[in-house]
């Protein structure tokens, strides 16, 4: 068995213990922790997709996380309100309803990334990292200007939404689900990293005229991995949403995309598991070093200084090797 | 009508002009030689068929389509498999990702490919960048023939090998040609080795189509007058 793929079990089982344990010791502030952990790891998953494997340095997924939050936010907020959010062509009250906010989200995440992509990757380079940073700019502006969804104050809902067989006001039980989420996306990835897709992704990052010169078309195979990166990222972005119960212009914010990319680089870059270590040890930073000083990301400057100069396979990088696992 | 028809081709890096009115004609299942000195334009001519350099003026036909506004992934699509020059596998990829990256439906697998070239069938999980040089070139070709090509363009396809690799992979270019009836561009400058895929060859100056005939018509002076040789 290869070290990183040892690493990954080991991450996974912890993600599995660790939390129950938490909760069978009465600790239920853990299990938040994690399951925080657990849906920034989802994001930080989707931003690999673009960066890791197709070599998209995005600085404007906070788009798509902040989409997935407000999809939340509004139809939650309607059906909270008694106010329809459709009544043409057919009624609708808004959902409270898991599966069907994480739909939406994914659609409205998709379809964003779709209009983004289809501008943003026309160029490469610095002009594309300000493009994707300029598109996040302008939907954290639009919120921030849109009143009637709290404007700048952001929109709270009073209770979590639900999961048909769950009680998801129970943390463990909102903790699984996320976890289940969370395993499902990083199975999706690694197929795609596998198929014949992936390995166009991977090596449209390296040359992008060799690829074409066998036939594949470097624009699409990007666009389809920056749509479905999106996706994955607004679905992140709706559980976030639902984890606090609260969403803000804040999710839009640039600050948001660069903290998700903070995750991918902390953990390694193109690492399966990577987000999921780099979300890890940027939470348990904050936790601490934050509860220490309120100039936490002085430290956390130090420890990105010290991946990039030193051990830039990241975290998993320094427990499994540099080299990308094929497994 | 033949499968790869140029006809009057000029084309341009900037300003400054690097084909004039080259013509040549490829039939279905012929070996076609391109030669001529360094800096004659026979790469820039395989840039052109491959869509990857635009022409200015004249026509390229492949199969008799018209291939002016074609971009280059369609020419591949098309049927146009290019082995470029100086390898240039995918570093990061391993020699089966690289070849399944490419694959097409057709007589080229993974299979019939490490049957021609078996050592990339030991190199299996190795990646790209690790292979020797012919071990690459073979990869290179390997790539090419997954996109199950009717149109083979070789660009140097054993430039800066040892001999022994070099003489491996005429060998399987050969093989290509004899058991395959694949249509074969070769860009080289080796007469040995291109007598034995190559049934015309077109010869290359400044930029021009000089000499176009059938290769055993190339005598000591043409060879001697327009390659040094």
């Amino acid at each position: 068995m290869r070290r990183e793929t040892f690493v990954n079990i080991a991450a996974l089982a912890a993600l599995f213990v660790l939390p129950v344990w938490a909760n069978a010791t009465g600790e239920t502030y853990w299990v938040t922790l994690t399951t925080k952990v657990v849906i920034l790891a989802i994001a930080g998953v989707g931003l690999n997709l673009a960066l890791g494997l197709g070599g998209l340095v995005s600085f404007g997924h906070a788009a798509f996380f902040g989409v997935g939050g407000y999809v939340m936010g509004i139809l939650a907020s309607h059906l909270q309100d008694y106010v329809p959010l459709l009544t043409w062509p057919f009624l609708f009250e808004g959902s409270n309803q898991m599966p069907v906010i994480w739909l939406v989200a994914l659609v409205f995440g998709a379809l964003t990334a779709l209009s983004i992509g289809l501008l943003s990757l026309r160029t490469s380079g610095v002009y594309f990292i300000m493009i994707t940073l300029a598109f996040g700019q302008m939907l954290f502006y639009f919120a921030i200007s849109w009143p009637a969804y709290g404007g700048e104050d952001g929109l709270s809902i009073y209770v979590r939404n639900e999961f048909p067989g769950l009680n998801t006001l129970v943390p463990i039980e909102f903790y699984g689900l996320c976890l289940t989420v969370l395993v499902a996306v990083l199975f999706l990835v690694w197929r795609i990293s596998l198929s014949s897709f992936g390995l166009a992704l991977g090596a449209a990052r390296q040359n992008a005229e060799r690829l074409q010169a066998v036939g594949i078309e470097p624009f699409r195979i990007r666009l389809t991995a920056f749509v479905i990166s999106g996706a994955i990222t607004a679905l992140a972005g709706a559980m976030y949403a639902d984890l606090n119960r609260f969403v803000s212009p804040n999710m839009f914010s640039w600050q948001t995309s660069g903290e998700i990319m903070v995750f991918v680089i902390l953990g390694g870059v193109g690492r399966l598991f990577g987000p999921v270590l780099g979300a890890a040890l940027f939470i348990l930073m904050e936790h601490i070093l934050g509860g220490m000083s309120e100039f936490w990301h002085i430290y956390l400057g130090f420890v990105l200084l010290g991946v990039v100069l030193f051990a830039r396979g990241g975290l998993m990088g320094l427990l499994a090797g540099r080299e990308v696992s094929h497994d | 009508m033949s499968l790869l028809n140029l006809s009057g081709i000029s084309a341009f890096y900037g300003t400054s002009q690097a084909l004039f009115d080259v013509s040549l004609e490829l039939e279905a299942g012929e070996g076609l030689a391109l030669m001529g000195r360094n800096g004659m334009g026979k790469s820039t001519t395989v840039k052109v068929i491959c869509r990857m350099l635009p022409h200015k003026d004249g026509t390229i036909h492949f199969d008799g389509q018209d291939m002016a506004r074609v971009p280059s992934y369609k020419a591949a699509q098309a049927g146009i498999g290019l082995v470029p020059e100086g390898r240039r596998c995918f570093a990061n990829l391993t020699v089966y990702e690289n070849l399944i990256a490419a694959a097409r439906k057709g007589h080229w697998t993974f299979a019939t490919v490490t049957d021609l070239f078996p050592r990339l069938a030991e190199r299996h999980d190795q990646l790209a960048a690790s292979l020797s040089g012919g071990e690459q070139q073979m990869l290179a070709i390997g790539r090419a023939l997954m996109t199950n090509p009717r149109l083979l363009i070789l660009d140097e396809a054993t430039e800066g090998l040892a001999p022994v690799v070099r003489q491996e992979i005429w060998q399987a270019i050969a093989t290509l040609r004899r058991e395959s009836g694949l249509s074969i561009l070769v860009v080289d400058k080796s007469l040995k080795e291109l007598a034995t895929v190559a049934d015309r060859a077109v010869i290359l100056e400044k930029g021009r189509t000089v000499w176009a005939d059938r290769f055993d018509a190339l005598d000591e002076a043409t060879t001697t007058r327009y390659l040094g040789i």
